[in-house]
């Protein structure tokens, strides 16, 4: 215990000492959270929109209207033939283009159905699907205004009223549907697990790389020792980021804390023994901090892109959810939106916890496996 | 029977794949003797000092050091001796208080002992007003004396150096070696390495190594003697150009 204990204190004040780990610690996950909260939006916004109106009448200057109100469209050019709109999908500048034909109010008014054409640049999925969507339920929804509206006396007798299926919408855990109460939390639990990360993977091979590891080999110090020397300093330090990032979504952006935030502190002590443990392992394996650094952003990237953080981890093929499984920031994730937004308890996020736990196990097996006095 | 030798090594051997880095070494070093451990770069010096340390494990051959066999009880070796590697191994972003308080932590000694040692350190090297100052910001000789120090903050009874005085100069040179007179004063067992033939005179015995094998092995001056050399650089080089 007594050598663990000064361990523990020589990492601590190396780090105090290293002008670029207390920034790091700080400013970097703040404004991490802030810039990524607001960036790593999924909600489809500023769509461009290109009209083409072939048809100079009331109800197509109405419609037309009526998506300009919506924020989600910006009317970037009304061209005059559908070739310029072509042209203007082809160079990029607009996401959907809308033909409004001839005569559309006209034949409307004939009890002749109107055709309205959406031309979709799918290259981005997204924005294509959703925008295209959003279109539909604003043309929708103009039909329905002018068929009560406008002509009740063209279609109201004739019309057999066959009742529609209407769906109304409550959305639980995040009323306004406010994206932000859904990335931050997640944003939080990667950003410490991947900070706790990249700073132990580069801690032992530092100490190799300036020689002072074989120092330390040549004492009696045990393995294990060794290991939770290095481990202690850094899982302190994990706790302090998510103190920060917590209180930061709090004041920031005012994240719901509806759970027992015991349970996240509890989960994050489990996630980062895991996160330190194979950081310690790739140091273990790698000669300089280069390789060290390169080998963990392999890692990160996997585990940030299949995490759930930005795409939704249902949304992926079935081998790829099965390879989420090991991958700690998933859980991390899942755990921070659960116990956050939706205020789960403790056997609501039991499978998280074993999981992260047997990850932990493994890896610091490899971690005190790894660690060789003799070569 | 009586004097138990502080390092014996019989047909000590390390392979890496076909290559034999050091080959059969066979010799032994009495208590409180310094001995000189010559050869030139890449002779195999320090792969035979990593396999006596604990470092790196023998392919063949046998070894005790301090009386404990470097198959099965490395971590016993480890507590009796001290080691300062070629490369400066202290911590430069420690003070060098801290880093005498680190190594004797690390080698479980008590905090009374701790300061003690501190205070003795640092007023025999007369780093007092630089106690509190990192290590990483004093001349690389004063550096090289206080890693010798440290490596000696747990009283071991071998301390191994491995070119211990590689770009020092001559008046820094001569003040180590005063350390290393004193240490063996105390008994302690001094194994050191180093390319200074003015160095290897102050031995009590030297061994030369020349690929992998240990060519030559006496005093100083016998081996003048044995090679009808006038100076220890005469023998060296008839060794290592033939």
């Amino acid at each position: 215990m007594y050598r663990l204990f000064h361990i523990v204190q020589k990492e601590f004040i190396q780090i105090a000492r290293n002008k670029a780990i207390l920034p790091l610690m700080t400013v970097v996950p703040i404004v991490q959270l802030i810039v990524l909260t607001f960036a790593a939006n999924n909600e489809v916004k500023n769509v461009q929109l290109a009209i083409v109106n072939h048809d100079q009448s009331t109800y197509a200057r109405q419609l037309i209207q009526k998506i300009q109100v919506s924020d989600r469209f910006i009317l970037v050019s009304t061209p005059r033939s559908s070739k310029e709109a072509d042209a203007l999908m082809q160079g990029g500048e607009v996401d959907i283009v809308l033909t409004i034909p001839p005569k559309f109010e006209k034949r409307f008014y004939q009890l002749k159905s109107g055709k309205i054409q959406l031309l979709v640049n799918a290259i981005n999925g997204q924005q294509a699907t959703v925008g295209a969507s959003y279109l539909s339920s604003i043309i929708q929804s103009f039909n329905k205004e002018i068929r009560s509206d406008a002509a009740p006396q063209l279609f109201v007798q004739k019309v057999n009223p066959i009742p529609r299926i209407e769906t109304t919408n409550s959305y639980w855990y995040n009323q306004d549907l406010d994206y932000k109460y859904f990335m931050a939390p997640g944003i939080m639990g990667e950003l410490v697990t991947i900070l706790v990360m990249l700073l132990t993977a580069m801690n032992i091979v530092r100490e190799r790389e300036i020689g002072t590891i074989e120092q330390i080999n040549v004492t009696p110090i045990k393995k294990w020792q060794f290991i939770l020397g290095k481990m202690i300093p850094f899982l302190i330090i994990g706790f302090v980021l998510l103190t920060i990032g917590l209180t930061a979504g709090k004041l920031i952006f005012d994240v719901p804390f509806r759970g027992n935030l015991g349970i996240i502190f509890a989960y994050c002590l489990v996630n980062l023994m895991a996160v330190l443990g194979l950081g310690l392992f790739i140091s273990n394996l790698s000669n300089t901090q280069q390789q060290a650094m390169f080998t963990t952003f392999f890692f990160v990237i996997i585990f940030i892109l299949m995490s759930g953080l930005f795409t939704p981890i249902e949304s992926m093929p079935k081998w790829a959810q099965y390879l989420t499984i090991p991958n700690p920031i998933a859980h991390f994730v899942n755990v921070m939106r659960s116990v956050l937004l939706k205020g789960s308890g403790f056997s609501d996020v039991w499978f998280n916890f074993w999981v992260t736990g047997i990850l932990a196990i493994i890896f610091n097996t490899l971690a005190v496996w790894s660690y060789r006095k003799v070569s | 029977m009586t004097t138990i030798k502080a390092i014996e090594a019989n047909l000590l051997t390390k392979r890496f794949g076909s290559f034999t880095a050091v080959d059969a070494i066979t010799f032994d070093v009495q208590q409180g003797e310094i001995f000189g451990f010559l050869g030139a770069n890449g002779a195999g010096k320090t792969t035979a000092i990593k396999m006596l340390i604990g470092l790196s494990r023998p392919t063949d051959g046998q070894a005790k050091v301090a009386g404990f066999d470097v198959y099965r009880q490395t971590e016993q070796i480890k507590n009796h001796i001290g080691y300062m590697s070629q490369r400066f191994s202290l911590y430069e972003d420690l003070t060098v208080k801290q880093n005498i308080r680190f190594y004797g932590g690390i080698y479980g000694l008590s905090r009374r002992e701790i300061k003690t040692k501190t205070e003795e350190i640092v007023s025999n090297l007369e780093l007092r007003d630089y106690s509190n100052k990192v290590v990483g910001a004093l001349p690389l000789g004063w550096k090289q004396r206080l890693a010798f120090a440290v490596a000696g903050v747990h009283d071991p009874k071998i301390i191994f150096l491995d070119e211990p005085t590689g770009g020092v100069d001559p008046a820094t040179r001569r003040q180590f070696w005063e350390m290393i007179y004193a240490a063996a004063n105390q008994g302690v067992t001094i194994f050191v390495t180093t390319h200074y033939m003015d160095e290897a005179e102050y031995c009590d015995r030297i061994s030369i190594m020349v690929d992998g094998k240990i060519e030559a092995l006496d005093s100083p001056r016998n081996l003048k003697i044995q090679f009808e050399a006038k100076s220890m650089d005469d023998v060296f080089i008839k060794l290592a150009r033939a």
